[in-house]
């Protein structure tokens, strides 16, 4: 295009423009990850699967993939709604504390007031949607931050389950079966997997349909990528993140139960981690902290990644810290490469 | 045709025959002490590309906010097709069939252009997968895109596939604007549509504008720059100082006489 002599058809132009702007292998590489943002997460999970597997046998033991499997049952389900979150551009600080909350009441309402285990699990939802709503109404109406909101909803939702339950743990033989039924195993080619870890799975295929196909999950994207077009557009910006919210609640009812099955007790001081994890998991699995761009599969490599990580480095005989370490390296790893990802945005 | 539609005293009078498809009679808009709008009047006829000039502050982006939606008049009333109407909100002007393209290129980059032509809008598949899961119908959505996009002569839009951030300027304006086209609506307006772009670029939606007053959908274009006004406008409304200074055409003015008015260094 240095010459300007006889003018092309503009189309050809153009094409030459996009042909252009992509020839180094690098900016290649780049665009695909753009289009693809799970492409990396994949990669780094494959690649940590088999440096761990060469560095101890035991990381194929089908009793080790089922413990991992397990271990990363409950963050990757509040990954879920913490993905959903992070895609209209907002982040959820209290996912932790409102799944514990739910699973006190989950399991006080059935163990102490005696209500059926249906019902409980059912309280259990009501209350994870009622702190859904509260963040939705307090981002949506009185436009504060999400981060300022969950930082102080966390604060208010960790109190509450702590008055609530006395910081009494309540252990699963109390339980209704159906509230640890979670936990069964079930065996599938010499893996024991949980209840829970195939609610997990269900639910991220779920979620992952309802994005792509519904104009719904469109519309999570296009508000968490441009709120104002969105609005032009003529799609109704508040009621789309009140709606994220309350999907999140419920999701995190869901992990509640989950919990409950995993740990075999209902503990007030369960989730202390699991608000950051899931942050963890979602940036790792390739989702922009700056809303719009991510999928739910990315999320579950990024949780795999880290359950992987925290296995391998364990079995390899590392001192706890440095699994901290490592997912810390990760993080800041995988924020990097999604801005320089994003630098195909001209 | 009259050549000069004086000032809003007599805008009011019928100068013309044809019913005006867009109209608005005498709008008021004062924010605080500044008057935005001082008893402006404006018709939009069927098939015409109408440009709005002004200087910076003779009440252009008012006027538009108030044709569209996105401010309410004080005073004055606004006609659709002869029916009185009154927007609270931009969906409402939309929903009536009036579609805007704003200055800003209200696009959403991360998503594809089908999906962009369709935001807000969505075609649900048909059966149960529809109804009860509200499946949108992804195929038929991308090939309507591509049909709507031909009928529009847009032809640097290929691929409908291709996510809107990788597109140029023109690409996506060419994006918006077809959005706006589609879909039937009655009037579509353009603020600014060239602003941020470049020379060839600038003229793709020029050609866009002029395809679409060729399938009989009148344009309100604002722009700044004259000779673009000059080239695809087919009457030149003149705001000056909150006022219609004028409505001139290109035939009966010269771009000279244009600057001239909007100024105020000549009359009407």
């Amino acid at each position: 295009m240095s010459q300007p002599t006889t003018e092309p058809p503009t189309s050809a132009l153009d094409l030459a423009e996009e042909f252009l702007d992509r020839t180094t292998p690098l900016s290649r590489i780049r665009s695909t990850l753009h289009r693809y943002p799970a492409i990396s997460p994949a990669i780094v999970l494959v690649l940590s699967v088999i440096v761990f597997g060469l560095l101890n046998d035991r990381f194929w033991n089908p009793a080790n993939l089922s413990l991992i499997t397990q271990q990363v049952a409950v963050v990757g389900t509040l990954a879920v709604a913490q993905t959903l979150i992070i895609l209209t551009a907002g982040i959820d600080l209290s996912v932790g504390a409102v799944m514990v909350l739910s699973s006190m009441v989950m399991a006080q309402t059935t163990v102490q007031l005696g209500v059926p285990a249906v019902l409980g699990i059912f309280l259990g939802l009501v209350v994870g949607l009622a702190a859904g709503a509260f963040n939705g109404f307090l981002v949506t109406r009185l436009k504060l931050p999400p981060f300022i909101v969950t930082l102080g909803t966390l604060n208010i939702f960790v109190a509450l389950t702590l008055l609530y339950s006395g910081g009494a743990t309540i252990r699963g033989g109390e339980m209704p079966e159906l509230l640890t039924w979670t936990g069964e195993t079930f065996n599938i080619a010499g893996v024991n997997i949980t209840i829970g870890v195939l609610m997990m799975l269900v639910l991220y295929i779920v979620i992952a349909l309802i994005l792509q196909k519904t104009a719904w999950g469109r519309h999570v994207y296009a508000v968490g990528d441009d709120p104002e077009s969105a609005r032009l557009a003529g799609i109704r910006v508040n009621r789309v993140l009140m709606s994220v919210y309350l999907a999140a609640g419920a999701i995190l009812a869901l992990g509640a139960w989950i919990q409950i099955g995993r740990s075999n007790a209902a503990s007030p001081n369960a989730g202390a981690d699991l608000n950051l994890d899931s942050i963890t998991a979602v940036v790792i699995g390739g989702t922009s902290l700056f809303g719009g761009r991510g999928t739910v599969w990315g999320t579950l490599l990024g949780a795999l990644i880290v359950g992987v990580f925290r296995n391998g480095l364990s079995l390899a005989g590392l001192d706890v810290l440095w699994q901290t370490f490592a997912v810390g390296v990760l993080i800041v790893l995988a924020v990097s490469i999604d801005q320089w990802i994003r630098k195909v945005r001209k | 045709m009259t050549d000069t539609i004086a000032p809003d005293a007599a805008g009011d009078a019928a100068t013309e025959t044809r019913t005006p498809i867009l109209r608005a009679r005498r709008l008021v808009k004062t924010f605080g002490r500044v008057v935005g709008l001082d008893g402006v009047s404006l018709e939009l006829y069927p098939g015409e590309v109408l440009a709005v000039i002004g200087d910076n502050g003779a009440g252009k982006s008012t006027l538009i906010k108030c044709l569209t939606g996105a401010e309410i008049p004080d005073e004055g009333e606004i006609f659709l097709d002869g029916k009185p109407v009154h927007f609270k909100r931009p969906q409402d002007a939309h929903a009536a069939g009036i579609e805007t393209v704003y200055q800003n290129l209200a696009v959403s980059p991360a998503l594809d252009v089908a999906a962009n032509l369709f935001l807000g809008r969505e075609v649900r598949k048909k059966g149960i997968l529809g109804s009860v899961f509200r499946v949108v119908d992804q195929k038929g959505m991308r090939q309507k895109a591509k049909d709507e996009l031909k009928e529009l002569g847009i032809t640097t839009l290929q691929d409908v596939t291709v996510a809107v951030e990788n597109l140029s300027g023109g690409q996506r304006q060419a994006v918006a604007v077809a959005r706006a086209a589609a879909f039937g609506s009655k009037v579509v307006v353009l603020d600014e549509p060239t602003a941020a772009l470049g020379v060839r670029e600038s003229n793709q939606v020029l050609e866009l504008i002029k395809n679409l007053r060729d399938r009989g959908i009148p344009v309100i274009l604002i722009s700044h720059n004259m000779p673009q006004v000059f080239d695809v406008a087919d009457r030149i409304h003149i705001q000056r100082l909150g006022k219609r200074a004028a409505t001139i055409t290109p035939e009966s003015h010269s771009m000279t006489d244009a600057v001239a008015i909007m100024t105020g260094a000549a009359r009407a």
